[in-house]
């Protein structure tokens, strides 16, 4: 335990192991990294955490070198935390974000962590999110995450950030389509990067055609704010070029901008880096920054307490007789999966039951 | 997949350093390192050893494995050394040094903090089982 302050002493000193020490307790889920994150809360809610997100092959990376090294032109310092698939079946990863980050090479001051999902669903956002507490409490200024935008993991992991960018690399018309979906609800600002190859001014233009339709009203997504959009809540929560359209006279909203870049040679960084800041001016003028901190806590609330009981539930799995066995017995014609789910929460919801009587006559709450 | 909490994973820096601009043994034991589970960040070519040592530092990598085909290992080992000390990453960083290393030159390399060297032959599991089995505690 001692040891777990000493490291939080030198991490808000600002000594770079201990950042890198307490990023892997969060990573490993380490005895004692709640306490530590928890600690680290009280530090935090200085740095403006930003996300990028775009296919493979995009520019993130590059992207985010450079961003990078204009931030450190700047004075400010900077945390990268660059994510990447790893596989299913090993566990195994080859974290090679870091290739690109070469700019800064040398700077202890960008400080760059490659991360990986290990095991649990939705596990890889959480420890995004407490990867992302450590760096503010270290002092950076300014947070990247750089994800591969594919699937509501992804997607759960960059909604940590408070301002969203999407690469869009040119002559992806088709791509356009097929990321209206899910990603494009989650942009803040939209990079053309590679803005110097053929089909760039397409892609422009297709992406503002997208927005006009999305957020002008009259058009398709427009009848009913609420209803045009995809029914997870969580993206309503991060919801910014839709600001309440039921007032007529609406506030100022946020109208995605498109910046074009050429990451390769710094084109346009400035620009994207100016429209950054122009988010987070209006996030916090809207208010709508208290908004989105209040929905990513109350997720992180949720996310916590699943993960808890999940851990619960498998040792009762366990206590059931393994989950091999059960599974062997549904193949054997035996039983069947929601039978065996209600046996295994069975005790657990007697137990829950016995400690709302219990509560109610005591009036003390008992957490486990 | 175990059903333990904890979710500790092997990490490893595989780093190629100085002008050497032969990494295809470096992509194989990347590939390997992976494939035996470990999350293995890869360095990329050219690399100084300052930038071994920030990746390494950085990353909190459990193994560092250096590349070199150069025949510059007595400048370029001590080097990333010293680097990890001055972070306070030495001690327990597992460090490996891979590549045409000529035998005579090894014993001042484990001097320097070097665990093991591995020359051309080596299998591959050989190298897992020992990463496996030495990897740092901590």
């Amino acid at each position: 335990m001692s040891t777990d302050e000493e490291l939080l002493e030198d991490l808000l000193a600002g000594e770079y192991r201990a950042l890198a020490r307490v990023i892997s307790k969060i990573e490993d889920r380490a005895p004692g990294y709640r306490e530590l994150v928890s600690e680290l809360y009280a530090h935090t809610g200085n740095a403006d955490v930003i996300g990028i997100t775009g296919s493979p092959g995009a520019g993130k990376s590059t992207l985010v070198d450079k961003l990078a090294e204009t931030y450190r032109d700047r004075g400010e310092t900077v945390g990268i935390i660059a994510i990447d698939p790893s596989s299913p079946f090993t566990g195994g990863a080859v974290l090679g974000d870091r290739i690109r980050m070469a700019s800064t090479v040398g700077d202890m001051d960008v400080f760059v962590r490659s991360m990986s999902a290990r095991g649990t669903l939705g596990g890889l956002s959480t420890a995004t999110a407490d990867a992302v507490k450590a760096m503010d409490a270290f002092g950076k200024d300014k947070i990247i995450i750089e994800t591969v935008g594919a699937g509501q993991n992804e997607i759960d992991i960059v909604r940590t950030a408070d301002t969203v960018a999407v690469l869009v690399p040119p002559g992806s018309g088709d791509e356009i389509q097929t990321l209206k979906a899910g990603i494009l609800e989650i942009a803040d600002v939209f990079v053309v990067n590679k803005a110097d190859r053929d089909g760039a001014d397409r892609t422009v233009q297709e992406l503002q055609d997208m927005i006009q339709l999305e957020g002008g009203g009259g058009g398709l997504g427009g009848g009913g704010s609420s209803d045009g959009h995809h029914s997870q809540e969580v993206i309503d929560a991060h919801d910014d070029w839709d600001p309440e359209t039921d007032e007529t006279d609406e506030p100022e909203g946020w109208t995605t901008p498109i910046v074009e870049t050429v990451a390769i040679r710094g084109v346009g960084v400035e620009d994207l880096i100016d429209e950054f800041g122009a988010h987070r001016e209006y996030l916090v003028d809207s208010g709508e920054h208290a908004e989105q901190v209040r929905g990513r806590y109350a997720e992180e609330i949720r996310t916590l307490l699943r993960e808890d009981v999940h851990a619960m539930l498998e040792d009762e799995l366990e206590a059931a007789g393994g989950v091999d066995d059960l599974a062997e017995a549904v193949r054997q014609g035996e039983t069947d999966p929601y039978s065996i789910a209600d046996d295994v929460l069975d005790p657990v919801e007697t137990c829950l039951e016995g400690l709302e009587t219990d509560d109610r006559s005591s009036g003390g709450s008992s957490l486990n | 997949m175990s059903s333990e909490q904890e979710q500790e994973s092997i990490r490893c820096l595989v780093a190629k350093v100085g002008l050497d601009g032969h990494d295809r043994g470096a992509h194989v034991i990347a590939r390997a390192f992976r494939d035996a589970g470990f999350e293995v960040i890869y360095s990329g070519l050219h690399k100084a050893p300052e930038e071994v040592v920030q990746a390494a530092v950085q990353e909190d990598v459990d193994v560092l494995g250096i590349s070199i085909l150069s025949g510059a290992h007595d400048t370029l080992i001590p080097k990333i050394m010293d680097g990890l000390e001055e972070y306070g990453a030495k001690e327990d960083t597992l460090v490996l040094a891979g590549g045409v290393i000529p035998d005579e030159d090894r014993e001042e390399l484990k001097a320097e903090g070097v665990s093991a060297v591995f020359g051309p032959g080596t299998s591959v599991e050989e190298t897992i089982e020992f990463v496996r089995e030495n990897a740092p505690e901590r």
